[in-house]
This record gives C-alpha cells, structure tokens and sequence, in this order.
C-alpha cells in the first residue's frame, strides 16, 4: 500500500517535474513578482532591492537545504526509468521520508500491540499511535461504512498517519510539505478514488455498480426511465470525478496557503529592512504556526473521514 | 497609448483577482459564522451534547473552508497568468 502511494506520488511528481504540466508551479513562478507585492504593504522597491522570494520555500525544488548547507539532487532527466523522469526532486524525497516515517511508526505500534497482546495497552510512545488508530476506526471509519468497515479500516488509517506525517514535516525548520504539491495529493485522491470505486464494484456486483452511475429511481415509469437516464449519467460521472478532485484541492490548497501565509508575515521584517519591527511579525507567525499544526492534524481528518463518508455512500447505495 | 492600454488591462485583470478573493472570503465568513451561530445556539439549548456540536462544527467549517480554497487557486492562477 505505501509502496503504491509513494510510486505514485513519485511517479506524479516526476512528471511534474519534468515539465510545466502542473497548473500551479507555472502559475506560482510566475506569481513571484506578484507575490512580493502582495506581501509588501509598501515599499516595493526596497523589497525588490532585497528579494525575499516566498515562493521558492514552497515551490519544488533540486535542491534540499539544511543548515550545514545544500545538497544537490540530481538535475531534471538524470534518472530515466522506462521512458518516464524519476529524478527526486525535494517534495520528492519528503514523500519518501513521510512513507518510511509512516511504515516505521505504524509497524512499530503494532508489533508492540501484538507484543503485550490481551493484557493490557501498549505503553509509551505506541500508546499514543494506537489511541489514534482506534479512534480513526471507531469514530471514522465503523460509523461511515458501517458494516463491511473493517476491510478499509486498514487503507483509512494508513491514509490519515501518511497524510499526518507529511503535513507536520513541513512544519519543522528545513522541512517541505509534500502535500503542498498539488501532484502528491493528486494522487493520494486518485488513490481513493481507485479504493472508492473498487468497494462499489466489490458491494453492488456489476449491474449495481453500473446503477450507481445510470441512476434510476425505482417505480419510476417506464417513458421516464431513457430522460432519466439521459440527464443523470453525465451528473453522476461528474460527481463521481469531482469528489476525489475536491479533496485534492483541499489538502494542497489548505496546506500552501498556510506557508504562504506565514511567509508573507515573516517576509515583513524584510521588507521593512530593520529588526525593530520583528516583534509583532513573530509573534503573529508563532500563532499562525500553531494554526497551522491545529490545520494539519484537521486536514489529514477531513481527507480521512471523506474518503470514508465516501465508501460509506456507494457500499450502501442501494 | 497602447502601452496605457495594456497596462489598464492588466490592472483591471488583477483588480478583478483582488476582488474576487476578498468576495470569497464574504461567502466563507457568512457560511463559518452561520455555522457558529447555529452551533452555540445548539450547545445552550442542550449542554450535554456540546462535544459532539463541537466536532460537527468543526467539520463543517472545514468543507467550507476547502470551497473557499477552490475559488482562492482560481484566484492564484488568474493572477499568475495575468502577470505571467
């Protein structure tokens, strides 16, 4: 499962590095310009003098800086696997720390749940994952698909701790989000989509699965039933397309906007070019960081709690 | 001339941008403080539920907020392509 998110995440992500296909690296280098002037409230000489660029903080990049230095990944083009560009790029290799981070914690957790088996709760640090783990079940995922929940309890959860771990690693100083990228989420929601419609397909068999899509209301007459079926396929083929969409703009656009947010606070100081003025920026940035922490717990929940409304409303469509 | 002309545009495109997200942000207002309104009034009515209100409200909040950030990326590519 992680294998498949991060290969396709990867696999997405390369392909955006490979050329300007993603709507909003274009948009966003462009927007540098623009970006400096949004920031500024003023002074929009002096800030070009200094050029604060916000956006390359949350950009995709082939470069990962830390504070010994940098270090330079491969350059576009240098890892060709079957024809398709997998160089890593930064978002690249934090979607591969976030799996392996995600493998570790949840292997680990539950190797200690099996570990103390029916005496008691793990204690500790996987105490903590297994708190989490079981709300995610009990809260999230049983009361949305109902019976039949168990099976993607497992998907569900996976869902929420990888979405978790990317969020809060680019909180960390040095750190990027990789659900910033709007090809990571892209995939986490082709994902479920894929994990959405199987379940359909698994519930309805494949005359149900196809009703859910030509949509007949029963004891309709049988004049009505070709209208009907005219007007509500395409309406539910959108539906069906636009939920997934949704909850990838979602997790991108609430994750960036919140960097680009707290950048453009902290880009203030820089704009007034003295530190005398550094107070009020760090202090709005600190309360905005703790936002953001409140966002990222509430986004991989609301990714994780859809996606399983979701499943939920097509397993029980009949 | 010409040169005013196209700037003029290029001002009215990114008025347009700036407008459009200060109007998105009214209908998110409206919708979130609906959602407050109509939650603390449940919360006094029936105290013992509050919890659950609470994370209804919270939900919610969040699905508007995520329309909200749909017409906000709108809003960033239109900038983007205008000063592009």
């Amino acid at each position: 499962m992680f294998a498949t998110i991060m290969l396709l995440a990867a696999l997405t992500g390369a392909v955006q590095a490979h050329g300007p296909a993603g709507e909003t690296p274009a948009a966003a280098e462009h927007g540098t310009a623009t970006e400096h002037g949004a920031a500024a409230q003023g002074g929009h000489a002096a800030e070009e003098e200094h050029g604060f660029d916000i956006l390359h903080h949350i950009q995709d990049s082939r470069e990962i800086e830390l504070p010994g230095g940098v270090i330079h990944l491969p350059a576009k083009g240098s890892w060709m696997i079957a024809g398709v560009d997998m160089t890593p790029t930064k978002h690249v290799v934090f979607l591969g720390l976030t799996g392996l981070l995600t493998m570790v914690v949840l292997v680990g957790a539950a190797g200690a749940a099996r570990r103390t088996g029916h005496e008691g709760a793990p204690r500790g640090r996987h105490n903590i994952i297994e708190a989490m783990v079981l709300f995610i079940r009990d809260q999230v995922v049983m009361p949305n698909i109902g019976h039949g929940g168990e099976r993607y309890a497992p998907f569900i959860i996976t869902l929420f701790f990888f979405i978790l771990f990317s969020n809060l690693l680019g909180l960390l100083p040095w750190g990027a989000t990789a659900t910033g990228n709007i090809s990571v989420t892209a995939a986490l929601a082709l994902l479920s989509f894929i994990m959405i419609e199987v379940a359909g397909m698994r519930a309805l068999g494949p005359k149900g699965y196809i009703g859910t899509i030509v949509y007949i209301p029963h004891g309709l007459p049988k004049a009505l039933v070709p209208i009907m079926a005219l007007i509500m396929t395409p309406v539910e083929l959108v539906g069906k397309i636009v939920k997934p969409v949704a909850l990838a703009i979602r997790l991108f656009a609430n994750m960036t906007a919140g960097h680009v947010l707290i950048l453009a606070i902290i880009s203030l100081i820089f704009v007034f070019g003295s530190l005398a003025i550094a107070l009020g920026p760090m202090v709005l940035a600190i309360a905005l960081m703790f936002l953001e922490l409140f966002v990222a717990f509430l986004q991989a929940f609301i990714f994780a709690m859809l996606v399983s409304v979701f499943i939920g409303l097509i397993v029980h469509a009949h | 001339m010409q040169a005013v002309e196209t700037a003029n545009a290029l001002a009215n495109g990114l008025l347009g941008a700036g407008l459009g997200a200060g109007l998105i942000m009214i209908g998110a207002g409206i919708g979130i403080g609906l959602i407050g309104g109509r939650a603390t009034e449940a919360m006094a009515r029936q105290p013992e539920i509050a919890g659950t209100i609470q994370t209804a409200a919270i939900i919610l909040a969040a699905l508007i907020e995520g329309a909200t950030f749909f017409a906000l990326v709108i809003m960033f590519l239109m900038q983007g392509a205008i000063t592009g």
